[in-house]
Formats: structure tokens, C-alpha cells, sequence
């Protein structure tokens, strides 16, 4: 009886040590791609930075309007940001590959999908960054438009400027990534089409006068000559 | 010579009929057709008149006009002049115009002219402006004589205006230019100069002459072309300028032309502004400048709530333009009412010295910070319309004076700003 144990303790510890002998070279390397990744991805990191700071990221960024919301989340500045954004991705890439090795049935394909999603999340982040550059400089230059034009609610002509864009870009972002695509869809059709109706309605009978005399200044012959006179010539 | 090919064949075939010319008449349009022929016929008289043995020509860079311009400007013919005035030229006086675009652009008018003079080898060149009623043929004498016979490479005008007209230049583009170069020059935008053909040749091949400089103030980068370079200006009194009545709207586009160009020029020349103090006056024909004091219809309230509506709907923009300290003063005034409204010439340097700085650092867009400081211009423009509302020409020289040696004092305060203080 207890030889019996013995041997089965034996045998059991056997394959124990066998099956730990087989997938110990397999951790071995998760465990070398964890540390090649990270050094590769640390090298990606410090290049990367050393670019951003080369082509004044920050500045761009700050430009762009992007700072002022990222401080407003407590989050670091853009380049940091996105230099541990491909650091993170670049190491958990690197541990993914390794974790390949490891051979676990079903992971492979969700690894898999995970490399694929990468490309359009970046894209998703590229659209995003130069949509809110785009939002921000030329709600900007609606704002200092309307204001040297005198124009009535200069900074709700430059909001809805600003809103009606990044509207364009989050569902623009959203359908790369492929989140609730069909709902962002329906949701900025709704949004967009909403905010024209209202607008339209809202020049035509709030605004009939003012549209006249804009029609008037820019087609009836001698209309841009209104108000010549009220200003001091500055040349 | 390389300039040549943005000339059309035709009016290249023109230029080299009419040969080599000592003066040459450069008058850049654009739907002038209700004053230019008059222009033309007194730019033909003074040159009767004063150059008479001289090998002259007029030439006509249009942009685009569809009301006759061209054909104006070309029919002038000399013959009535000669009979008018009983004088007649001993050598031969052509008028030749050329479109070289389809809409105006001041930059590429300037060149084509520029162009011109330097393939005709014109020794002495003069630019008039199409919209100058007041012109007389002793303009063309002034301007141009200290060129051909002084040796003079630029001549700028001093007129005799409205205290209240051109107060860009009397409260910016003057007192800066001053502050900057250390040299008194009343007009550095000018759209009546002279220059030598050597300045010329040389203010043409150094310009990039891109999409923005054809735009933007040529006029005024010659002016600063000719301080860099060590050529000799001078200055001449040319008479009465008339007053242009404008509209709001048209201030944004002076200003990029000439506030653009200066704070774009800084950056380049900064070797030759930076060590400079003082000023001092420059050779001047006439009077410096005269101020008429007629009454003029200007809507004050209208200028204080732009300013106001500027400073509260650009808060934003200014933040990253201006210091907190100037901001807030600006906030300050904006709440005055117009009896006690006061943007003082030490908070005007100031504001105008960090827009500069911004302006060089692009902290935004830089056509935006030049749109930017608009309502500001106006919120001084009006202080100085209430300084002088009532004071005497002489009192209206001093308050200039005064700003431009606020300007000068505070130099160091750009300096500072440009060097990267916050």
C-alpha cells in the first residue's frame, strides 16, 4: 500500500516535472521577450520623445487645444502621453508575442485580433488629433471674425464652429475603431442635421432682417458702401 | 533678370520696344477708373514739366480691372498734356500696362513694376498711388529729384492729413519703425516713394516674393529693405493727402499689410534693430508732417464696444498672447465708460511689444494674432481720438512724439519679451 503511494507520488511528481520541463523553455522566452520588449520599447520611447521635442509637439498640441484638455484631466503633457502610449503598446506587443509561444489555445486568436485593432486605434488617435487642431483654429478664426465684424454672439458662432467639427471627428474616430458604429452614425446624423435645422430656422425668422441686409451688401450695387465713414482711416 | 519670367510675352515685347529710360512712372490699379485718368495726365504734366530731356515711361500694373483702368491709363496721351501745359518733352514718353493678375495683389503690382524698371534699367523709379485726387505735378519733382539728381535710393512723402487720418501710422507703424531703426521716418508705408533702380534690383532679387509677400505690405518691407541695407533715405513734403472714407472691415486687411509685414521683418533684420537706441530725423524736403484740424464724423461709441467685445470674447487668445499683468489691465479699461476711457501710451507699447513677441514665437496662427490686436487698435484709437478731439495741430505732433519716445524707452521691454521673459 505504501509503495504504492510512493509510486504514485513518484509518477505524479514525474509528470509534474515533466510537463514543468516542457513549458519552462516557453516561459523562458515570454520572459526574454518581456525584457527585449522593454528595452526595445524604452528605445522607442526616447526617440520618440527626442522627435516630439524636435518638432515642438507641445506646442502644437497647445495649439491644437489638446493641452488645455489633457491638464484638465490631471493627464501629462501630449508628448509624454504619447510616448507612453507606444511604449505600452511596443512592450505589450513584445509580451504578447511571447505569450504566443506559450502555445494556449484560443489566446492566439485574440492576440491576433489585438494586432489588427492596433493600426486603426492609431489612426482612430491620428484623426482625433488633427481633428481637434482643425476644430480649434478655425473656431479661432470664426471667433476673430465675427469680433472685428462686429457680428452679434461672436463666441456662440465660434462654439458651435468648434462643436459641429469635433462632432465630425469623434464619429469619424469612432467608426475606425469600429465602436457602435452604426449608433454613432444615426447619433451625428441626428446631431448634425438637428443643429442645421436649428440654425437655419432660427436665421430665417430671428435673423430675416439681418440676412437682408447681408444679401444686400454683398449683391446690390453700392451696398458695400454702408457704413464708409464710421471709422478712422488707419492708413 | 531671372525676374523676367512672370512678365507676360506681350508686355515683355513692349518694354524692350520702348528700350532704356532714365524715370520711370509705376502705377499699380484696380478699378480705378474714377480717378486714375486725371493721375495720369498730372504724372505726364510733372514729367513735362521736370524731366523733360529724360527718357520716361509709365507703366500700369493692373489687378483685374473690369471697369477700363488699363485702357485710361494707356489713351492718356501725351499730346494733351504738351498742349495743356505749353511744355514738351525733347525725348519720348510711353504708357504701357500690363494685368499681371486676375484679382489686386499689392506684392506682385510692386514687383511687376520693379520688373520693369529694372528691365529698362530706369535709373530713378516713382510709384503713385491711383486713389491720390490731390496730386500735383510738383509731386513728381519732389519725390523723384533727390533720386535722379542726389543719389538718394529712397524717398519716402510726409503729407499734410487729417490729425485723424492714417492713425495706424501715427500710433504703430511710425513710432515703432522709429523705435526699431532709430530713424524718423513719417510714412515707412508709403503708396507715393521713389527709389533707385540699384535698390530696386536689389529689394527684387532678395524677396522671396511667395503667395504671402505678393499679398502682404511690400510697400513697407521696401522701406525696411532700404534700413537694412544702409541705403540713403530721405523724405519729402508732398502736400495735402485726402481723406479715404473706410469701413470697419477695412482694417484687418491694412493691418496684416503693414503691422503683418513689420512683425514678420524682426526677425530677420534683429542684428539690425536690436542694438540700436535712440533716433534720429533723416534727411527731409518740406515740412515733417502737418496735421489739418477740420472737424470729422467718427462713431466713437461703436470703437469703444468693439474694443470692449474684443478684450471680453478674445479673453482665450490673449491669454496666450499677452501677459496676465497686460490683460488685465486691458480688462480693466474695457469696463470704463467713454467719458473716462483711457488705453494709455505705456499699456498701448506694451501691448503692441508682446503681440510682436508672440508674433515671432507664432504661439497661434500669426494672421491671427494680427487679427487679434484689431479691437485693441481700436480701443487706442479712440483714446487718441479723445486726446486730440479739441487740441491744436501742435498739440497733436507732441502727443505723437510723446508715444514714439514711449516706444523708444521701452525697447528694452521687447527686447526682453523676444529673449523668451513671460
Amino acid at each position: 500500500m505504501w509503495k504504492m503511494i510512493v509510486s504514485e507520488l513518484t509518477q505524479a511528481m514525474q509528470e509534474l516535472a515533466r510537463g514543468f520541463a516542457h513549458i519552462l523553455p516557453r516561459i523562458i522566452v515570454v520572459v526574454i521577450m518581456a525584457l527585449v520588449g522593454w528595452v526595445v520599447a524604452y528605445l522607442a520611447k526616447v526617440i520618440l520623445r527626442s522627435i516630439l521635442r524636435l518638432i515642438k509637439f507641445d506646442k502644437l498640441s497647445e495649439n491644437a487645444g489638446a493641452s488645455q484638455l489633457l491638464t484638465k484631466a490631471a493627464l501629462p503633457s501630449a508628448t509624454d502621453l504619447l510616448c507612453r502610449f507606444v511604449f505600452w503598446v511596443a512592450w505589450l506587443g513584445f509580451i504578447l508575442l511571447g505569450v504566443r509561444a506559450l502555445g494556449i489555445a484560443g489566446l492566439q486568436e485574440q492576440i491576433a485580433k489585438f494586432f489588427i485593432f492596433l493600426p486603426r486605434l492609431f489612426v482612430a488617435l491620428v484623426i482625433m488629433f488633427f481633428g481637434l487642431l482643425g476644430a480649434t483654429f478655425l473656431s479661432r478664426a470664426a471667433l476673430l471674425a465675427a469680433v472685428n465684424a462686429n457680428f452679434p454672439s461672436p463666441r456662440l458662432l465660434s462654439v458651435s464652429v468648434r462643436t459641429i467639427i469635433i462632432i465630425f471627428v469623434l464619429s469619424m474616430a469612432f467608426e475606425e475603431v469600429g465602436v457602435a458604429e452604426q449608433t454613432m452614425l444615426v447619433a451625428f446624423g441626428i446631431a448634425f442635421g438637428a443643429m442645421m435645422l436649428g440654425l437655419a430656422i432660427a436665421f430665417g425668422t430671428g435673423g430675416r432682417e439681418l440676412a437682408q441686409q447681408f444679401l444686400e451688401r454683398r449683391l446690390v450695387p453700392g451696398g458695400k458702401d454702408e457704413g464708409k465713414g464710421d471709422e478712422l482711416s488707419p492708413l | 533678370m531671372a525676374q523676367e519670367s512672370f512678365l507676360t510675352d506681350d508686355f515683355l515685347g513692349q518694354l524692350i520696344s520702348v528700350g532704356e529710360v532714365d524715370i520711370l512712372v509705376g502705377v499699380p490699379t484696380h478699378n480705378n477708373a474714377k480717378t486714375v485718368g486725371p493721375i495720369v495726365e498730372t504724372i505726364q504734366a510733372g514729367i513735362l514739366r521736370f524731366f523733360p530731356r529724360e527718357r520716361t515711361a509709365i507703366i500700369n500694373a493692373d489687378g483685374g480691372s473690369r471697369d477700363g483702368t488699363p485702357q485710361l491709363v494707356v489713351s492718356a496721351a501725351i499730346g494733351d498734356a504738351q498742349s495743356r501745359s505749353k511744355l514738351y518733352a525733347l525725348r519720348t514718353l510711353r504708357s504701357i500696362s500690363t494685368e499681371y493678375a486676375s484679382s489686386p495683389a499689392g506684392g506682385t503690382a510692386l514687383r511687376t513694376i520693379l520688373a520693369a524698371a529694372e528691365l529698362l534699367r530706369a535709373k530713378a523709379c516713382a510709384v503713385i498711388s491711383p486713389e491720390s485726387t490731390t496730386i500735383t505735378a510738383d509731386w513728381l519733382a519732389a519725390l523723384l529729384r533727390p533720386v535722379y539728381a542726389d543719389q538718394f535710393d529712397l524717398v519716402l512723402p510726409t503729407y499734410r492729413r487729417h490729425r485723424f487720418d492714417g492713425i495706424l501710422l501715427t500710433n504703430l507703424l511710425y513710432p515703432m519703425t522709429r523705435a526699431l531703426y532709430g530713424l524718423k521716418i513719417r510714412e515707412p508705408y508709403a503708396l507715393e516713394f521713389a527709389f533707385s533702380g540699384r535698390l530696386g534690383s536689389q529689394f527684387l532679387a532678395q524677396n522671396a516674393w511667395n503667395e504671402e509677400t505678393a499679398r502682404a505690405g511690400s510697400e513697407i518691407q521696401l522701406t525696411l529693405a532700404a534700413i537694412a541695407g544702409g541705403y540713403r533715405i530721405g523724405q519729402s513734403f508732398l502736400g495735402t493727402k485726402q481723406h479715404v472714407e473706410r469701413r470697419s472691415a477695412d482694417l484687418v486687411p491694412a493691418m496684416r499689410q503693414t503691422v503683418g509685414a513689420l512683425f514678420s521683418s524682426l526677425e530677420p533684420n534683429f542684428s539690425v534693430w536690436s542694438g540700436k537706441t535712440g533716433s534720429q530725423p533723416i534727411p527731409t524736403t518740406g515740412a515733417e508732417q502737418e496735421f489739418s484740424l477740420e472737424p470729422l464724423r467718427v462713431n466713437r461709441k461703436r470703437l469703444r464696444e468693439m474694443f470692449s467685445t474684443g478684450v471680453a470674447e478674445l479673453a482665450a487668445v490673449f491669454q496666450s498672447i499677452l501677459s496676465a499683468s497686460t490683460l488685465a489691465e486691458l480688462q480693466g479699461i474695457a469696463g470704463l465708460d467713454e467719458a473716462n476711457f483711457s488705453y494709455s501710451g505705456e499699456l498701448w507699447v506694451k501691448t503692441v511689444y508682446e503681440f510682436a513677441a508672440a508674433y515671432q514665437k507664432s504661439v497661434i496662427s500669426r494672421d491671427h494674432i494680427i487679427q487679434a490686436l484689431a479691437p485693441l487698435f481700436r480701443g487706442r484709437a479712440l483714446t487718441f481720438l479723445m486726446e486730440n478731439r479739441s487740441g491744436s495741430a501742435a498739440n497733436v505732433e507732441n502727443n505723437v512724439e510723446a508715444l514714439c519716445l514711449e516706444f523708444e524707452r521701452m525697447k528694452p521691454y521687447l527686447l526682453e519679451k523676444w529673449n523668451g521673459g513671460k
